[in-house]
């Protein structure tokens, strides 16, 4: 079964440094590190203390509230440092892998095992932490039961992995991954694929496909929500990253945690932009050095793609949920008269002597300036232009800065997540945080109304 | 190197000095900022707020330097030492005596209404430590549009500490007001000091001056004449489309407004759904009028003949609507800030507009009244917008539940 769904808002900002799609083995990271900040919300309480020999899939810590919730080391090695921050947060915990890998064995699962038995198998193995819930973009709760489950074959965002590349011949583990989660729902399990090409998620069976076409963020899964079913009060719907099935999959098929994902490494900063093959934690320092990008460069370097991913350092590591590394060049530069004279190399939706609109095709190599200082919120009416929810953006944001959870509960904040308010971020005049004023009015609701 | 790094280090030496914010709002006038994106979006759009107001500066520019030429036009045309000048290119416009006057006039309103406006924009984010704003950009160049020419510099100076500060300050600065802070100073001084304001003394330079000599020559405009029944000598349709007719300084030209209202909407700046609704309203409640006086409820002997009677479309000609619906209305912190209510919004203002221009005749340009009371609604506006969407989602889970 399939539909159509047509997204007329939003934007394209195309990029250069797009990978170029042959793929290499990285260098095999020595360490891996896995941060509890990926999985927000989540208070971890530590199993592997530091000295202790892990097996990949092994516990690393576990759900404070949930001691079912594995969360589990993607290689084999030995924890040899535990970081932590203020009041003893856990920051990181770093592993020194083996040559060899060693697996820890989870059992394979049976095909008509029911809902139960699936749930408390992903648990167990660690591969919950790729579910996760809306509203509030958090890692799914264990006692809950999704009203649908979404996962978004279509990478729009600029300079994704291209989805089709990186999970080519891949459909078992993603068949047995769907077929698996369509168990927990009482609904369907919704994908949606780009319109016009045949994608690997076009012959899934227990799914619903949904044909996307238009600009980013028609490839978000938020976007995907809200046009299909809008989450509603008191409903909980899942979402899935597509590359994420695939260890789900495999996990399922072979009883194996195999971290293993193809990543892309691009950006206007990388000399040859292409896809490597890694592991989820890994030290991103090989990838970018290798071919990638000058030593003594002024560049930053990115886990995820440049609208919401994460900075991180050349010795810091791919992030639980990132298929792509974007490494562009930092912007700590002024420009002399940049607030008036005529713009020719930067992005803007706006006319105001700023002429990209000229060129929609041209591809930009922009940098980490925000052309700009903070402002209050003063333009009206730019943001609806990108933003294809059914929901009000400056109205939500504002309720959000002013904390009026009666006023988000009503405008939609069950239904969104941070990056579904990175476009409007990214043509802010204003230059204000909208995807942290989500986060944090999110985490408010959540502290609140739970 | 040389300027910009000096410059940067000075920016770093002085960086706990509260009066950091002044320094800053001049280093970026010169250069956009160092400023690099934290977590969150890693790239930005090119535009800023700064390249926003100065956009809408550019569109004014036709607008003042063709106001400092009227205002020695209509000068020396009321004293009879120039022709009439024929059409928007006349020979007797575009001259350097009736330019002078403009630079005697004019510029200095320009001068005082930054010069005061800024200072007290400056010593704001001095004291409540936050950077200048750049939104007294745009209101600095409205107000001398706005004023009769003849208005004294002290009390130009005192509005714009009114409107600045009881207009805009006092709710949070640039993005926080309700009232426009353009049209709180007009409306200061329309309230504080009438005489200087209205009447059909203070329109043309020297007006007020002459009066009572036997040199003395009317300094009314078009929409007071047309109040009072009459209407003014020698001026035709086209006179009024171009703007070489007494009015305030920079809203009489309704081609250059015109140009740049397009110029507004092309680089989408201005809201055109405000500026397209403020002339629809107009022209309906214009027609209204007008039907009314062709059904003979009102007489010729009516006070509000004179303004009833006038051709609907003239209402966009004469008096200030269309400055008003260009500049004033699409001002994005006051206006609706729904795309459905701007719609609302501009309607009505277009509609209350010439609804006081009709009925008060003693003070007929009605614009900006009819803005800022349409300020003070559109957050109401923006209420109903806003919750056709919430019940739109409560709906939905009623529908669900059923």
């Amino acid at each position: 079964m399939s539909k159509d769904i047509r997204v007329k808002k939003g934007l394209d900002i195309k990029l250069v440094g797009e990978a170029e799609k042959t793929t290499e083995n990285a260098i095999i990271s020595n360490t891996y590190t896995i941060r509890p900040e990926d999985f927000h919300s989540i208070t971890p309480k530590l199993v592997a203390k530091e000295g202790t020999r892990v097996k990949a899939g092994e516990t690393l810590f576990y759900n404070k509230e949930n001691e079912d919730m594995k969360f589990v080391s993607p290689v084999s090695g030995e924890v040899t440092e535990v970081q932590r921050g203020p009041k003893r947060r856990i920051d990181g915990i770093k592993i020194n892998a083996d040559k060899e890998q060693i697996y820890a064995e989870y059992a394979k699962l049976d095909a008509n095992a029911n809902a139960d038995a699936v749930k408390a198998h992903l648990l167990a193995s660690g591969c919950w932490a790729f579910i996760k819930q809306r509203p509030y973009d958090v890692v799914a709760k264990a006692d809950s039961t999704p009203r649908d489950i979404f996962i978004s074959g279509y990478a729009s965002a600029p300079l994704a992995a291209d989805l089709d590349y990186v999970l080519e011949g891949k459909e078992a583990e993603l068949q047995a991954a769907v077929s698996a989660l369509a168990k927990l729902t009482e609904g369907q399990v919704h994908i949606s694929v780009p319109r016009d090409i045949s994608s690997v998620f076009s012959n899934l069976s227990d799914v619903t496909t949904h044909k996307v076409s238009g600009p980013h963020p028609a490839g978000n899964v938020g976007t995907l929500i809200n046009k299909v079913a809008p989450v509603n009060k008191g409903e909980v719907v899942w979402t899935l990253n597509a590359q994420d099935l695939v260890i789900i999959g495999e996990l399922l098929l072979t009883g194996r945690f195999n971290a293993e994902r193809v990543v892309a490494l691009a950006g206007s900063s990388v000399k040859r932009p292409r896809y490597f093959r890694t592991k989820i934690g890994a030290e991103v320092a090989t990838m970018v050095y290798d071919n990638g990008v000058d030593k003594d460069g002024n560049d930053r370097i990115i886990s995820g793609n440049v609208l919401s991913g994460k900075e991180i350092n050349p010795d810091g590591n791919l992030d639980y949920y990132s298929n792509v590394i974007t490494v562009i060049p930092e912007g700590d530069d002024y420009e002399f008269f940049g607030w008036n004279k005529p713009i020719f190399n930067k992005v803007s939706t706006t006319r105001a002597l700023t002429f990209s609109w000229l060129n929609p095709k041209k591809k930009y190599d922009l940098n980490t300036n925000t052309n700009g200082e903070h402002r209050a919120f003063v333009l009206t009416g730019n943001y609806e232009e990108v933003f294809p929810l059914d929901i009000y953006p400056l109205q939500i944001l504002k309720a959000c800065m002013y904390k009026d959870l009666d006023e988000m509960e009503a405008l939609g904040m069950y239904e969104v997540a941070p990056e579904d308010f990175a476009l409007t971020e990214f043509i802010c005049v204003s230059k204000q945080p909208h995807q942290k004023i989500i986060r944090e009015g999110l985490d408010l609701m959540l502290k609140e109304i739970g | 190197m040389g300027l910009k790094q000096n410059l940067h280090s000075f920016k770093m030496k002085n960086k706990d000095k509260k009066w950091l914010p002044a320094f800053n709002a001049l280093f970026t006038f010169l250069y956009t900022p160092n400023e690099t994106t934290h977590n969150g979006t890693h790239i930005k759009a090119a535009d800023d707020l700064k390249r926003t107001m100065n956009t809408v500066i550019l569109a004014l520019v036709p607008c003042l330097i063709f106001g400092m030429f009227n205002a020695g036009y209509q000068h020396y045309l009321a004293q009879g030492m120039i022709e009439s000048a024929d059409g928007f290119l006349g020979a007797s416009f575009w001259t350097l005596d009736n330019l002078w006057i403009g630079i005697v006039k004019v510029l200095p309103l320009v001068v005082v209404s930054y010069g005061v406006g800024l200072a007290v924009e400056f010593l704001f984010a001095v004291i409540k430590g936050h950077e200048v704003e750049e939104g007294y950009l745009v209101t600095g160049m409205l107000v001398p549009l706005i004023v009769p020419v003849d208005i004294p510099l002290w009390m130009l100076a005192v509005a714009v500490v009114f409107g600045v500060v009881i207009g805009k300050e006092v709710f949070g600065g640039t993005g926080m007001n309700i009232l426009n802070p353009a049209l709180t100073i007009r409306a200061f001084l329309f309230f504080a000091y009438p005489t200087w304001m209205s009447g059909d003394k203070v329109w043309v330079h020297g007006a007020t001056a002459a009066a009572g000599t036997p040199d003395a020559y009317s300094g009314e405009t078009l929409l007071g004449a047309y109040a009072q029944n009459s209407s003014l000598a020698g001026i035709d349709y086209w006179d009024m489309f171009w703007g070489i007719i007494p009015g305030s300084v920079g809203e009489t030209s309704k081609f250059l407004i015109i140009i740049g209202a397009l110029f507004l909407i092309f680089t989408k700046i201005g809201s055109w759904r405000i500026i397209l609704s403020t002339l629809i309203g107009a022209l309906t409640m214009g027609l209204i009028f007008n039907g009314v006086v062709d059904a003979g409820w009102i007489g010729e002997s009516s006070k509000f003949y004179g303004l009833m009677s006038v051709p609907f479309w003239q209402h966009l000609i004469i008096g200030s609507i269309l400055f008003g619906a260009v500049y004033m209305a699409t001002d994005p912190v006051t206006a609706s800030q729904t795309n459905k209510g701007k719609w609302i919004y501009g309607f009505l203002i277009g509609f209350i507009s010439i609804m006081i221009r009709v009925f008060n005749p003693a003070y007929p340009e009605g614009v900006f009244l009819a803005i800022l009371l349409m300020n003070v609604f559109a957050p109401t506006i923006d209420h109903y917008v806003v919750q056709g969407n919430v019940k739109r989602r409560l709906k939905r889970v009623k529908v669900k539940a059923a």
